[in-house]
């Protein structure tokens, strides 16, 4: 087709060009350094590195890093060097060409810990220049790891091509942390290097400023005044760090926590299978996935949209079945029903072991809730924050449930007053049915949450169950602002005690004052209010 | 039935109940010792140390009985005080094993040799002396339950809400007695045992007198449990455990009898918990764990709430029951079994074995005396008081 002639010859012309350059033309400068490894003389070969990473030529990368894992072989009767590729062929490296085998003559080209950092310098550098933003981005930053001198030139280079934001303050960074080091930069440069660390304002960077070793004066009070501006916002990122952390972890605890507050303060009854619901909604998410998977693999992303509503019938189906079969009959036994109900979590705990195997099931995170971004110093991960912003979610139905529906109506008046509520007209047996269909569904629910962030497996439930009862009697049953207020008090403080006491101890304390706090305030942070004398 | 009552009948049933332990401590050890290995009526040593642990485990539930079948207070935290009683009886076991251990230091036990420490934590001082060690068994549990009651009962924590911190309490022990620089040893805890008072552990010997022993202290176990629920201050428990308030209001400090009750139950769980220890050879963290506390309390579900035989007798068939039922090719089936006595007991059998057998045999002796008085003593019998709204 005509039309497509221009493009044809232009193509030809790409490849004659391409393979033009391939050839070898001439015994330039980087042939003759090339040649010198030949010699093995640590001197010639530090000559030949720098000689060859600064040639721009495209053997460079691969002789250098054979250098360094001693790929590089040198005959010393020919003077012919080789890079033998670590899938076992060899290439002549002069030339590029590839050779059928080394001759037995050549020997590794030696190495010494000097010449190994500036073959390390010499790679940062050859890599700073790579057509790929990521590699660039990486040296870069292996760079301002190193801090090597030698590697100034190219970074300077590089900057100078440099286009892409990031990499080039990456650079920018680096630079600064080689001339902070270099004995003979100007005051200058090293005033203008710490303001550069001073913006940059992490952890690293401080490590650099406290450990420059000796500097002019003006360059020490500049540090000093870095240092202290550094310390300081670090002090604040790693508060925020801890409150992300901390109301991460209180919106699971209050997703794991807001069904049994449902059926805590409408019933009085104490669920011990609660976590078990839990439980039930994450299997339920597993048993979605896999049909997905097995036979229509483009929904996987919507997975979990599908699971949402099916783990809450799942569970409130369920739930319904319990307190109509169970619970019912034990109104009025409060201790009797824990007992009753922590007999049917062993049940359901060895009916999920039985059915789906006592091992971790896989749950897979869709596209849309895999990967994070950076805040500042501190990384956000999408599953954490799609949870708190679906507990969030979770929580604005209820109430609104609660505070709109006849429903809530209902349950509010039962949960005031059962008497009267039955007085009332109120059918309170339908009412404590679906409450704990309620309560239920949602914990279902919030196992489709968990299975993205926990084990799926039978023990998952019973991980929750202590912490769901902790968050509940601290905020106070009856309100649903208490558990919530109750869940993000207990998730922040512990993420704050945390890097004070360590994980383990955190908890303790955790535990030892909430048992504190009850003494105080026996019916927790937002009690009803009531002039009965045993509430 | 009323408190009056519960007593009379109770009465017979100890009686009987103190004859065949008594009888069981006598004679398992003796047939045991005296008579031939293979013979048909000898107590192979496996089994003289699997009842010791049942016997253990029913001075448990007899301090959980007391303070939930006599006093309203459901603890699940109970677990913690046995646990307590035999770290304390494992501490002076590991003590007394000197230069046997692994790493032969004569003062630190192997496990702190592991860790690399230099010198003895000081509360691991006086565990060397058997007297010391003992007196811990009954002051650790005793003061923890103390301090615990007296903060949980003067505040008025009942209920649900006492069972719930009960649990984290344990929880909280468990957490603690995993981490390593506890000074605990760790999640491994301590074993190993090589001697007690000069005996070795293993010798046949030394597990028939642990095993009368432990049949001793249940007996002096049931005797003090008895002459508290008896007495006049038993009554007061009884009356907090059926209308709290209403004791209060008649003058009663209902928080000092619940912390009294409270802490002489712990005590009793340490003093099992010492028992069971060198009759299992190790104590570790798990036995923290919260749901041991609420199994032991189904025991006294199934036994029979508020019959302190009922107690100890369940104890004894439910744990039975496990060993017998997770040996064998039903073991996969055992926690549908235990899970389904929770819900059935509760459910069809709120009294209990001997707490319905007491109630059916007061109703036909009665039935057969006077017809008309029959009808008011089957009814209530050990109830919660209703949650108010």
């Amino acid at each position: 087709m005509p039309a497509n002639l221009p493009a044809r010859l232009c193509s030809l012309l790409l490849s004659l060009l391409l393979i033009a350059f391939a050839l070898p033309a001439f015994a330039g400068p980087f042939e003759d350094a090339v040649a010198k490894f030949a010699n093995d003389d640590f001197s010639d070969t530090e000559e030949a590195v720098g000689v060859i990473a600064s040639s721009g030529n495209k053997l460079a990368f691969p002789i250098i890093s054979a250098l360094q894992d001693g790929r590089l072989m040198a005959d010393p009767d020919s003077k012919k060097v080789y890079v033998t590729g670590t899938d076992g062929k060899s290439i002549d490296a002069a030339t590029g060409e590839a050779v059928a085998s080394v001759p037995d003559s050549a020997s590794a080209v030696r190495l010494n810990n000097r010449l190994r950092r500036s073959v390390d310098a010499a790679l940062g550098s050859l890599t700073l220049q790579s057509p790929d933003v990521g590699t660039r981005l990486q040296a870069a930053q292996s760079v301002f790891k190193s801090h090597e001198e030698t590697a100034l030139e190219a970074v300077d280079a590089a900057l100078a091509k440099e286009s892409n934001k990031s990499v080039k303050t990456a650079l920018g960074e680096a630079r600064a942390a080689i001339l902070l080091f270099k004995s003979d930069a100007t005051e200058v440069e090293k005033l203008e290097a710490v303001a550069t660390l001073k913006a940059r304002g992490d952890q690293e960077a401080m490590a650099l400023l406290t450990g420059m070793g000796d500097q002019p004066a003006s360059v020490t009070k500049a540090a000093a005044s870095a240092i202290s501006s550094i310390q300081s916002s670090l002090a604040v990122w790693s508060t925020v760090q801890n409150a992300w952390y901390g109301l991460s972890l209180g919106s699971v605890l209050l997703l794991a926590a807001i069904g049994l507050a449902i059926t805590f303060g409408v019933m009085g009854v104490i669920n011990m299978a609660h976590g078990e619901m839990v439980m039930i909604g994450a299997y339920t998410t597993f048993v979605v996935q896999e049909v997905i998977r097995t036979r229509y693999p483009g929904l996987f992303d919507y997975s979990l949209l599908i699971a949402v509503p099916l783990a809450f019938l799942v569970a409130g189906a369920i739930g319904v079945l319990i307190e109509r079969s169970i619970i019912r009959f034990l109104y009025g036994r409060p201790l009797e029903t824990l007992l009753a109900t922590w007999g049917l979590s062993l049940v359901l705990q060895q009916a999920v072991r039985t059915m789906f195997g006592p091992t971790n099931r896989e749950v897979g995170n869709p596209s849309w809730m895999s990967g994070a971004f950076e805040l500042g110093q501190i990384t956000i991960t999408y599953n954490r924050l799609w949870i708190l912003c679906f507990t969030l979610a979770v929580f604005a139905i209820l109430l609104a449930m609660l505070r709109y529906t006849a429903l809530g109506l209902e349950m509010r008046a039962v949960t005031q007053n059962r008497r009267m509520a039955a007085s009332m007209g109120i059918a309170t047996s339908r009412v404590d049915a679906l409450t704990f269909g309620l309560g239920s569904g949602i914990a279902g629910i919030a196992g489709v949450a968990l299975s993205q962030i926990d084990n799926v497996s039978p023990n998952l439930g019973q991980s929750y169950i202590i912490d769901s009862f902790m968050v509940v009697v601290f905020g106070g049953v009856g309100n649903l602002w208490g558990t919530l207020v109750g869940a993000f008090t207990l998730g922040i403080a512990n993420k704050f005690l945390e890097p004070v006491a360590g994980a383990v101890l955190g908890k303790i304390a955790i535990l030892v004052l909430i048992i504190l706090f009850i003494q105080k305030r026996p019916r927790g942070l937002f009690a009803l209010k009531g002039r009965a004398v045993e509430a | 039935m009323t408190p009056h009552m519960l007593t009379r009948s109770l009465d017979r049933g100890a009686t009987i109940f103190l004859l065949v332990v008594a009888a069981l401590g006598v004679l398992i050890p003796l047939s045991n010792l005296l008579l031939p290995a293979g013979s048909f009526l000898q107590v192979p040593t496996y089994l003289v140390a699997l009842w010791g642990k049942y016997v253990c485990y029913a001075i448990l539930a007899l301090a959980i009985d007391l303070i939930w079948g006599y006093c309203g207070i459901l603890s699940l935290g109970h677990g913690a005080f046995f646990a307590l009683g035999g770290y304390a009886m494992g501490m002076y076991l590991m003590r007394q094993i000197g230069t046997r251990g692994v790493y032969g230091n004569p003062i630190l036990p192997d496990f702190m040799v592991f860790l690399n420490w230099q010198k003895l934590p000081w509360y691991w001082y006086g565990f060397d002396m058997f007297w010391f060690a003992a007196l811990m068994v009954l002051v650790v549990p005793g003061l923890l339950a103390f301090c615990f009651g007296w903060l949980a009962f003067r505040s008025r924590v009942t209920g649900v809400y006492l069972s719930i911190i009960t649990q984290a309490m344990t929880y909280a022990l468990l957490l603690a007695f995993f981490r390593n620089d506890f000074g605990f040893g760790g999640n491994n805890g301590l074993t190993d045992f090589k001697d007690i008072l000069g005996f070795n552990v293993q010798a046949e010997g030394t597990r028939a007198a642990l095993f009368a022993l432990s049949c001793l202290a249940l007996i002096i176990g049931f005797l003090i449990c008895r002459a508290i629920v008896s007495s006049k201050l038993g009554k007061v428990l009884i009356a907090v455990r059926d209308a709290e308030s209403r004791t209060r209001f008649l003058g009663y400090r209902v928080e000092s009898y619940k912390l009294f009750v409270f802490t002489v139950s712990a005590c009793m769980a340490g003093v099992a918990g010492a028992l069971y220890v060198p009759q299992v050879g190790i104590i570790n963290p798990s036995e923290f764990a919260p749901g041991n506390s609420i199994e032991a309390v189904i025991w006294v579900a199934v036994g029979g709430r508020g019959t302190l035989v009922g107690a100890a007798l369940g104890a004894v068939v439910v744990n039975y029951a496990k060993t017998f039922f997770t040996s064998g090719v039903l073991a996969p089936y055992w926690l549908f079994m235990l899970g389904a006595l929770f819900i059935l007991v509760t459910l069809l059998l709120p009294k209990g074995i001997v707490g319905t057998f007491n109630a059916w045999w007061d109703q036909s002796k009665e039935k057969s005396t006077a017809a008309s008085a029959a009808s008011a003593a089957a009814e209530d019998g050990v109830t919660e008081p209703k949650m108010a709204e």
